[in-house]
C-alpha cells in the first residue's frame, strides 16, 4: 500500500507500465498491493479478459499500471491473448512488469524470453515468492538478474513482500538506457542473427528496437517484423538472407516448424537459468496436497457425486441460512410501511411511498441473505481452484451436449450475474463455441432471479422441501441449457470442436479478505440497484397502476359500501373495489391487453405485467408483485406478507409455469447489451429473443399442462 | 506408436514427438508440453474422456482427443 501525497500532474513524469504475465500468477493482486485498488481476483485462469489501467502516484512519478489478460505465450490463442499481445505491440507503454509464478519458473520463463525481444525494458517480478519458500524453493534473484540481463525482484502480492523495490526497479529502468537482454541461443542461431544484424548494421536500418531483437523476430516469422520490413527498401536484398537462414537453421533442429524450435531454444535457456539460480531443497518424492486433494475431488467415480453434492449443499444453505433474517427483513419492511404511512397525509403521497416505493424496494431487499449466501459460494469456488476441476469433471458430459468443458466457467459465473459471465466466454477460444455459451448462459440462473424462485418456493413447497425444489430449478434450468446448447451446436453451429488443453490450478485457501470484499462489493451493487433502479422503477410501476383515476367507479362502490349490512360485505365490496381500479389502470390494461396471449400459461394479468417489467431487470420481477399484490389487497390487514398472498391468490400449475418462463426466457436489459456486444452483431441478440422467447413459452405451457394434471 | 492416451494412471513418459496442427501445437508448447518434456499422468475420468497430467510443476488437463496426439515413450 503505497500513500503518497498527489504529485503534480504537470512537473510529475508518467510512467506508463504493462502488467504480463502467464494466467494466475497473481497479477491482478499484484496490482492491488501495489496502488490498493480492488481488481477482482479468483483462482481459475482467465479473471482479467480485458485490460484495466490502474492510476497512482510514488515519489515524483505518475503511474500508470495496465493490468493485461494472462497469456501463456505471444500467440493469439485466445480473444485474451490477442488484447495482451496487441497491446505489447503498440508502443503505447514504458515497461514491461512480467509477473512469475516462483513456485513454476522454468515455465513461466517461457514468456518472458518472448518478452525480451520486444525491446522494451522489463522488469521481472518473482512473485509469490512466500509459496515458493514454504514449498522450499529458493531463488537467487541477483544472480538471475544478472543472467537474464533484467531486474528481478522477488515479490509477493499476498504479504506485500517486495513492492518497494518493484517500483524503485521501474523508476531506476526508466531513467536508464535500453541494454539488450543476455538471452542466448545455440550456436546454429546465433550465427544467423549475427549474421542477420550485420547486414541490418551495414544499411544502417533505422529502427526503434535494436539489430539483435530485430534478427531474432525475424528469424521467429514474427508477421509484425517482417511486415515492417516488407516496405522497405532493403527487403530485396534481405530476403533471401533470411530465406538461407531459416533454412539453416531448420536443418540444424531437423524441424521445419520455426515456432517449435524457438520454443525449444527458449526451453533450453531457461533451463540453464533455473539450474543455477533455483535451489530447491530435496524434495522428497512425495505427492504434492493438491495432487492428494485431487486424488478424491477428480476421482472417477466419486468426483461428480461430491460436486453434485457441494451444489446441493449451497442451494440448501441458501435457502435454509437465507430465510432467517427474511422474517425480520419482512418485519422491518411492514414497520417501515406503517410508521412513515402513518405520518403522511395525503393518500396519493401515502400510497406512492409506502404501496411503491417501499412494498417494491422491500421485495427486492427481502432476498438479500440468499443473495450473500450465493455470491458466498460462488466466491469460494471460483479463487479455491476447485472450478478447473469441475470443468475436467464434466467436459466428457459437456462435449456431448456440443460445449467445450471450459464452458464450465462462464456457466457458474452466470449463476451470480450473466454480464461478467459473457465476459469470461473470452477464454473461449473457437467463435462458435463462443457463441453457443452465449447462448446457453442465459439458462443459468442468475441472483436476479433467486428472489423470484425462493418467494414461489417458500409459497408452494414446505420448507423442508423448499431448498430441494430450488436446487431442482437451478439443475433444471441447467438441463435446459445443455438441451439447448445440443440443438444449437446441430443446427445453427456446427464444425469442429475446440481441444480442450486447461491449467489446473494449485488449490489455494481462500484469503477470507478477498472472498469478503467480493461478496461485499457484489451485495453492495445489488441494495444499490434497489435503492436506485428498482426504487424509481416501483414508482413507475406505482404509478402506471394508480391511474387514471377512476371516481366513477369509486364513487359507485361508495354508495354501495355505505349501504353494506356487515363490516365482512364491506370488506369485500372494499376489495373488489380495489381490484377492479387495478384492472382500469394503465398498467392493467397491459397486462390485460397481453392476457390471451399468456392466459395457454394460466397467468393472470399481474403476472404478465410482471414478466414484462422484469425485462428491464429481473428484481423488478418481484418487486412488481409487490407492488400490485399490495394495491389490490390494502383491506386485508393479516396474512399480508407478499408470500402469503401468492400462495392464496395463484394457482400451483400457474406458479410452476411463472417459473419456468422466468428460468429460461430474455436475461436483463444490461446483460442483452453486454452479450450483444460480446456475441458480436445485433443480429445475434434478435435471434437470443427469438431462441429464449419460444423455449421459455413452450416450456411455460408444458409445465403449465403436465401441473394441472397433478 | 504409443500416444499419452495410452497411458495408464501414475505412468511416467518422455514426449517424442507433437502430431497436433500448427495452432495446437503452439497451444502445447505453451503449456510446456514439447519435445523431450517429461509427462506424468495424475488422473483421468471414469470413461477417460479427459486426462489430468503433470509437466514440471504443472497440472494440465486434456481431453481424450487431444492426448491420442502426443507421442510418448516411457521412461
Amino acid at each position: 500500500m503505497i500513500d503518497q501525497a498527489k504529485v503534480c500532474p504537470v512537473t510529475a513524469k508518467h510512467i506508463k507500465v504493462a502488467l504480463v504475465g502467464q494466467p494466475n500468477v497473481g497479477k491482478s493482486m499484484l496490482i492491488n498491493s501495489v496502488s490498493n485498488a480492488h481488481l477482482h481476483v479468483g483462482n481459475f485462469t482467465g479473471v482479467t479478459v480485458e485490460k484495466t489501467e490502474v492510476l497512482f502516484d510514488y515519489k515524483d512519478y505518475h503511474f500508470t499500471i495496465v493490468d493485461l489478460p494472462g497469456t501463456y505465450a505471444l500467440n493469439d490463442y485466445t480473444i485474451e491473448e490477442r488484447v495482451t499481445h496487441g497491446y505489447l505491440t503498440s508502443n503505447d507503454y514504458d515497461l514491461i512488469i512480467n509477473v512469475v509464478d516462483s513456485t513454476n519458473l522454468a515455465k513461466n520463463l517461457q514468456l518472458t524470453s518472448e518478452l525480451l525481444t520486444l525491446g522494451k525494458k522489463v522488469v521481472i517480478a518473482l512473485n509469490m515468492t512466500d509459496e515458493a519458500e514454504k514449498e522450499g524453493i529458493e531463488i537467487n534473484s541477483e544472480y538471475m538478474s544478472e543472467l537474464l540481463g533484467v531486474e528481478c525482484v522477488k515479490t509477493s502480492a499476498q504479504t506485500k513482500l517486495g513492492i518497494k523495490e518493484l517500483l524503485e526497479s521501474l523508476i531506476k529502468n526508466y531513467e536508464s538506457e535500453y541494454k539488450n537482454s543476455k538471452l542466448i541461443f545455440s550456436e546454429a542461431v546465433e550465427e544467423e542473427i549475427s549474421h542477420i544484424s550485420s547486414y541490418l548494421q551495414k544499411h544502417k536500418y533505422i529502427a526503434e528496437n535494436t539489430y539483435r531483437n530485430i534478427a531474432i523476430n525475424l528469424l521467429k516469422n514474427d508477421k509484425l517484423t517482417y511486415a515492417k520490413l516488407h516496405d522497405e527498401p532493403l527487403w530485396t536484398e534481405l530476403q533471401p538472407v533470411l530465406v538461407e537462414a531459416s533454412k539453416h537453421v531448420e536443418l540444424h533442429h531437423l524441424n521445419d516448424d520455426i515456432k517449435e524450435v524457438f520454443a525449444e531454444e527458449y526451453a533450453a535457456f531457461n533451463k540453464g537459468v533455473v539450474a543455477e539460480v533455483l535451489k530447491e531443497k530435496v524434495k522428497i518424492q512425495e505427492r504434492t496436497l493438491t495432487e492428494k486433494i485431487d486424488d478424491v475431488l477428480i476421482h472417477p467415480f466419486a468426483g461428480i457425486p461430491i460436486f453434485l453434492f457441494l451444489m446441493w449443499s449451497l442451494f440448501q444453505l441458501t435457502f435454509e441460512i437465507g430465510s432467517i433474517p427474511m422474517d425480520w427483513i419482512d418485519a422491518f419492511f411492514g414497520w417501515a410501511g406503517d410508521t412513515i404511512g402513518a405520518t403522511i397525509a395525503n393518500e396519493d403521497v401515502r400510497s406512492l411511498i409506502v404501496d411503491g416505493i417501499i412494498a417494491g424496494v422491500g421485495a427486492v431487499v427481502l432476498f438479500v441473505p440468499n443473495i450473500v449466501i450465493l455470491f458466498i459460494g460462488i466466491a469460494l469456488l471460483e479463487s479455491t481452484g476447485y472450478m478447473s476441476r469441475v470443468a475436467f469433471l464434466l467436459d466428457g458430459f459437456f462435449h456431448k451436449f456440443g460445449m467445450h468443458g471450459q464452458s464450465f466457467i462462464p456457466l457458474v459465473t452466470g449463476f451470480g450475474c450473466s454480464i461478467p459471465a459473457y465476459m469470461s466466454a473470452r477464454i473461449l477460444k473457437n467463435d462458435r463455441d463462443r457463441l453457443l455459451t452465449l447462448f446457453v448462459i442465459g439458462f443459468m440462473s442468475c441472483g436476479a432471479r433467486l428472489p423470484v424462485y425462493v418467494l414461489f418456493a417458500g409459497a408452494f413447497f414446505s420448507e423442508e422441501m423448499a431448498g430441494n425444489v430450488l436446487f431442482g430449478i437451478y439443475v433444471g434450468g441447467a438441463m435446459i441449457g445443455l438441451i439447448a446448447a445440443k440443438i444449437l451446436k446441430l443446427t445453427a453451429f456446427k464444425g469442429v470442436d475446440e481441444p480442450f488443453v486447461m491449467e489446473m490450478p494449485k488449490y489455494r485457501l481462500p484469503s477470507l479478505k478477498l472472498v469478503w470484499h467480493t461478496v461485499v462489493t457484489k451485495t453492495w451493487m445489488y441494495l444499490k440497484k434497489a435503492g436506485t433502479f428498482i426504487a424509481a422503477a416501483s414508482m413507475l410501476i406505482w404509478f402506471l397502476s394508480s391511474y387514471p383515476k377512476n371516481i366513477e367507479l369509486q364513487d359507485s362502490y361508495a354508495t354501495k359500501i355505505e349501504f353494506a349490512k356487515t363490516d365482512e360485505q364491506k370488506t369485500i365490496l372494499q376489495n373488489r373495489l380495489a381490484e377492479e381500479l387495478l384492472e382500469k389502470s394503465y398498467l392493467g390494461q397491459v397486462g390485460k391487453f397481453t392476457e390471451p396471449i399468456f392466459a395457454p400459461l394460466g397467468f393472470d394479468w399481474k403476472m404478465n405485467v410482471a414478466l414484462q417489467t422484469g425485462l428491464a431487470a429481473k428484481e423488478v420481477v418481484v418487486s412488481t408483485l409487490g407492488v400490485l399484490y399490495s394495491l389490490g389487497d390494502e383491506v386485508d390487514e393479516e396474512n399480508s406478507s407478499l408470500k402469503n398472498i401468492i400462495s392464496r391468490e395463484i394457482s400451483f400449475a400457474s406458479a410452476m409455469a411463472f417459473i419456468v418462463v422466468v428460468m429460461v426466457y430474455l436475461p436483463c436489459l444490461a446483460a442483452s447489451i453486454v452479450f450483444t456486444r460480446e456475441a458480436g452483431h445485433i443480429k445475434y441478440f434478435f435471434y437470443l429473443l427469438g431462441f429464449t422467447s419460444v423455449v421459455a413459452y413452450l416450456l411455460g405451457f408444458i409445465t403449465y399442462s403436465v401441473s394441472l394434471l397433478l | 506408436m504409443k500416444t499419452l492416451f495410452d497411458c495408464k494412471k501414475a505412468c511416467k513418459v518422455k514426449v517424442i514427438k507433437l502430431n497436433a496442427e500448427s495452432e495446437l501445437k503452439q497451444r502445447f508448447i505453451s503449456f510446456g508440453i514439447m519435445k523431450n518434456a517429461e509427462l506424468e499422468v495424475l488422473q483421468h475420468t471414469a470413461r477417460k474422456s479427459t486426462v489430468e497430467i503433470k509437466v514440471g510443476s504443472m497440472q494440465i488437463a486434456l481431453r481424450s482427443d487431444e492426448a491420442k496426439l502426443i507421442e510418448v515413450e516411457k521412461i
